[in-house]
């Protein structure tokens, strides 16, 4: 049950980011990526990180997806018009796109033979059901404490940095 | 996990599935009868008993007008849109506990779709996601109106779910736990958060007004500026899914408020009740009798806010989309973070000597 | 840590133990690789962006399986951290790319060869 769960939401991912790849729709590919998302956020549950697996839904899908939305509908219209821009459009090189395929199959392949020479062992076999928010909680507050405070403060300057720059300059308004 | 046990859960969830559909359908007849008892006058009352079948022939003249599509919409996504927010509204109602247990043959049955230790999350989680279907929606219909009431629901529910979590992280550093069980069996008796919440209550009620997009903050449907907003180019029951929606999100909303600040199935006195019951009519029917009590006082409850949802509709006007923005950006979000602190500081100085004052 | 008796016993670890990490891992290149590719070959700013995204969740995905299969919390805590980083990424590079486009009216980043307009 659970395994095929597994492959079933493996296969969820890997078809919804090939999507991505090749589409040719924006909105259909934030779609997709909708899509992928939610698989890997059911793989976080599965693999027992139940507060990760709703982080993600949360922060992914529910924040960052729909800032991407945001992007795509203040950007594209639902039709294509045959505008002005579309004749100059510049044309990706064949060259660029065989090179890219040859690139990201070289790291398949030499992160594949990786992966297969070396021989992983879980530690301890029965891994007891804690609640991961608890130890994640102590874990932020203790041991982390440092990077906890300086990612607040990256999140901090990010806000300010991202309203700063899309603060409309232009001087006809 | 054995066969029973697959086919109580299915039955549970079947039941929990139909109960939010049927409040969410009388909601509509009881918008109508409020509105016409502030407004005095009568409300529907030709179909059926005071009215009473009127969501059915509502239902019905949705179904039987014509479906239409826009010849400029993007097909897919103006279906995905309707489908997605009913999807999404009810999702939510997996985790909601309607009520402690019920004993069968020695069986004890939990009156909760599913109990899981991150519940509250995952509600907010699939909060996050009724964005979507409003946004695809708006944006299908290829309508400048649409997309303007699109994206300003998905902007206000994204603002709005900022302050909706810190006031609920008040909530979870009292109860330290995120399962909505576990909260609701810790306001035993009327040990109801409320009275130690004031101020978050105010803060996630306002919030779940502005995440239903209710009328103080229902600016995306806004008439009199957007026609229709998000909805304008729907009709049929895609517009009916549209509307529906909504109704089971307050349904949720109201019974997360019952459930986190008013102590969901718990009532003062329980504890007598339920010994006289157990008493009077043994430990398996008046352990049942007494959960149904208190399912019953949960309902209660929920309904109330219900109504508390139309009474504010027909009373208060709507909001300026900046006054709305300036509400919850610099007025709401602050109050929250000043009550986490507050909350904090009780719970680590106050809580120990109180405790030791008691005892 | 003391287990917390209100918390049924689900045996996850039972997935872990059927699934073996290198289907983990393999899963996880693919989507990274996906990534990668979209990155190497596509033109619009927005597609670029969602392949870095894909790529980041494929590292996520990675570190939970290895947190869970040593047991170890400090996995999900980076991936937390990962998660804001990723926040604050999408904050600035959106800003960015409403200002490319209010430029240039065009998310395409072949229209980005010149140093200045």
């Amino acid at each position: 049950m659970e395994v095929a769960a597994f492959y079933g939401f493996s296969a969820l991912a890997i078809l919804a980011a090939l999507f991505i790849l090749f589409s040719k729709n924006l909105i259909y590919g934030a779609f997709a990526l909708l899509l992928a998302f939610l698989g890997i956020a059911a793989l976080f549950v599965l693999a027992g990180a139940d507060f990760l697996g709703v982080a993600q839904i949360m922060i992914y899908v529910g924040g960052i997806l729909v800032l991407l939305m945001f992007g795509i509908m203040l950007t594209q219209r639902a039709i294509q018009q045959e505008g002005p821009s579309r004749h100059n459009r510049v044309e990706v090189p064949i060259t660029r796109k065989v090179w890219g395929f040859v690139i990201g199959i070289g790291i398949v392949g030499v992160l594949a033979k990786i992966i297969f020479s070396a021989n992983f062992r879980m530690s301890g076999d029965a891994v007891s059901r804690k609640s991961t928010i608890k130890t994640i909680g102590v874990e932020l507050m203790t041991s982390h404490l440092l990077p906890f405070e300086i990612a607040a403060i990256l999140l901090l300057v990010a806000l300010i940095g991202a309203a700063y720059l899309a603060l409309n300059r232009n001087p006809a308004q | 996990m054995d066969l029973t046990e697959f086919l109580v859960k299915t039955a549970t969830i079947f039941v929990v599935f139909v109960l939010t559909l049927v409040i969410a359908m009388y909601s509509t007849w009881a918008e109508r009868k409020v509105a016409g008892f502030i407004q005095d006058r009568m409300g529907p009352n030709r179909a059926g008993w005071g009215g009473l079948l009127q969501p059915l022939a509502d239902a019905g003249k949705m179904f039987f007008k014509e479906d239409f599509i826009p010849a400029l919409a993007n097909k897919w996504l103006f279906i995905a849109g309707p489908s997605l927010a009913m999807l999404t509204a009810l999702l939510a109602s997996a985790v909601i506990p309607f009520g402690s247990t019920f004993r069968i043959n020695g069986h004890e049955i939990v009156l909760q779709g599913v109990e899981s230790n991150i519940g509250i999350l995952y509600v907010f989680g699939v909060v996050a996601l009724g964005v979507y279907g409003i946004m695809v929606g708006g944006w299908a219909s290829n309508n400048k109106f649409s997309l303007l009431g699109a994206i300003r629901a998905a902007s206000q529910n994204i603002s709005y779910e900022v302050a909706m979590g810190l006031s609920l992280i008040a909530i979870l550093m009292m109860s330290s736990s995120l399962s909505l069980g576990e909260i609701v069996a810790q306001q035993h008796g009327m040990n109801w958060n409320i009275f130690y919440q004031p101020l978050g209550f105010l803060i996630f009620i306002t919030c779940s007004f502005a995440e239903c997009n209710r009328v103080p903050f229902d600016l995306p449907e806004c008439e009199t500026e957007l026609v229709g907003g998000y909805h304008t180019e729907y009709g049929s029951m895609k517009l009916g899914f549209y509307l529906f929606a909504e109704y089971i999100n307050m349904f949720i909303s109201s019974a997360i408020i019952s459930v986190l600040y008013f102590g969901g199935y718990n009532y003062p006195g329980m504890d007598w009740v339920y010994s006289q019951l157990t008493s009077a009519l043994g430990s398996e029917t008046g352990h049942n009798i007494a959960t149904l009590i208190g399912t019953a006082v949960f309902f209660g409850k929920a309904l109330f806010f219900i109504f508390f949802y139309m009474w504010v509709r027909w009373t208060i006007p709507r909001f300026r989309y900046d006054q709305l923005m300036n509400l919850g950006w610099k007025k709401l979000i602050p109050l929250a973070i000043f009550n986490i602190i507050i909350t904090g500081a009780a719970v680590l100085f106050l809580k120990p000597v109180i405790t030791a004052w008691l005892n | 840590m003391i287990p917390n008796p209100n918390i049924p016993e689900v045996s996850i670890p039972s997935v872990i133990q059927n699934i073996p990490l290198q289907h983990y891992l393999i899963l996880s290149t693919l989507l990274f690789v996906i990534g990668i590719i979209g990155v190497l070959t596509r033109r619009n700013a927005i597609i670029i962006f969602m392949s870095v995204e894909l790529m980041l969740n494929a590292a996520n995905l990675l570190l939970i399986a290895f947190s869970s299969y040593r047991s170890d919390p400090s996995g999900q805590v980076f991936v937390f951290f990962i998660m804001a980083v990723a926040a604050a990424e999408v904050a600035v590079g959106l800003a960015i790319i409403v200002m490319i486009y209010r430029n240039t009216r065009n998310t395409d980043i072949g229209f980005l060869n010149k140093l200045k307009w």
